[in-house]
């Protein structure tokens, strides 16, 4: 009953954000809603008993990847007249090219069969009773071991996205006077300070 | 398992219900009870203040935008290590090692940002 309840309150705000991201007048108030649509999809997978992907969606889509949503809506700089100039012109072809998605995604899931050998030859990755074993747990028995090779791909992935961030925004300015403190240690003595002997009543 | 599961997570519901009801009485109370006199000198500059010259919303330095992305991706390597630290004791050696190695990965990563000064200011 209450679980029910939940659900019809979550799906709701979730429709209801997701209309707002596309609605709002300012980009920061879409993201905004994007964030709570991202926090009600969290309670939808909770209510779905899966709780390590909810967890994972609060931690990684709320706490990183909507910052980063925000960052670029900042960096744009999105003059919105001037985006919204052409709406009624293309508004035809936006509606047509997002009724044959619409198809398109209809024909896919209900064409949708899966081959049974396929089942039964990933028989070891079958979802386990949620009564025997927790959900984290779950994941963490196949991952690391069944599906080792995928996770190495997926430690390559973000090695790439690293590497890829640092060349495409990492830019060294010149004349900036930087603190060198390896320099700094390793400078001798002898190099900077020099005794000189003077002579009494005579100058350098 | 499911309800059992649900149950846990009861209170937090309570807590939502709560802060989202004490939202609602304080925004409505304040409209209800407060004397509303709108006016546009309540809404301008006040005294030394000045009339701003542009939007808020600057373009600021793409390098927040570096620490972002390279937040994410150490964020992601977190969550990884989630299941992989509830589950290590079925996962043995084998699981143990993978996780080692992945690590190494974006140790590697870590190690180069480092080294081409990504991660100081200026």
């Amino acid at each position: 009953m209450i679980q029910t309840l939940v659900f019809y309150m979550f799906a709701i705000i979730t429709i209801a954000c997701g209309f707002m991201v596309i609605t709002a007048r300012n980009p920061v108030h879409s993201v905004l809603f994007l964030i709570l649509a991202f926090f009600n999809a969290a309670g939808l997978f909770l209510l779905q008993g899966a709780e390590f992907i909810s967890m994972i969606l609060v931690i990684v889509y709320v706490g990183a990847v909507a910052v980063l949503f925000l960052f670029v809506v900042m960096m744009l700089d999105v003059n919105l007249n001037e985006m919204r100039r052409g709406f009624v012109k293309y508004l035809p072809i936006g509606l047509a090219v997002g009724a044959v998605l619409l198809v398109e995604l209809f024909t896919i899931f209900t064409a949708w069969v899966v081959e049974p050998a396929v089942i039964s030859v990933n028989a070891a990755t079958a979802t386990p009773a949620a009564s025997e074993v927790h959900n984290t747990e779950a994941l963490g028995n196949l991952i690391y071991t069944h599906y080792v090779y995928l996770f190495m791909g997926s430690g390559m992935v973000l090695l790439l996205a690293m590497v890829g961030a640092i060349v495409l925004t990492l830019r060294s300015r010149d004349g900036v006077k930087k603190q060198r403190i390896m320099d700094q240690i390793a400078r001798p003595a002898s190099e900077e300070v020099e005794l000189v002997k003077v002579s009494s009543g005579g100058g350098i | 398992m499911l309800d059992q599961l649900l149950s846990e997570y009861f209170p937090i519901l309570v807590f939502l219900g709560i802060a989202i009801g004490l939202c609602v009485v304080m925004i409505l109370g304040s409209m209800i009870v407060a004397r509303q006199k709108p006016d546009p000198e309540k809404l301008s500059a006040y005294e030394c203040g000045f009339e701003a010259f542009d939007d808020a919303r600057t373009r600021f330095d793409v390098r927040f935008y570096l620490v972002t992305l390279l937040f994410i991706i150490f964020d992601l390597e977190v969550a990884f290590l989630f299941p992989w630290a509830v589950s290590l004791g079925n996962i043995g050696l084998f699981g143990f090692w993978s996780m080692v190695i992945f690590l190494v990965i974006l140790t590697i990563g870590f190690a180069y940002e480092w080294k081409k000064g990504a991660l100081e200011w200026e």
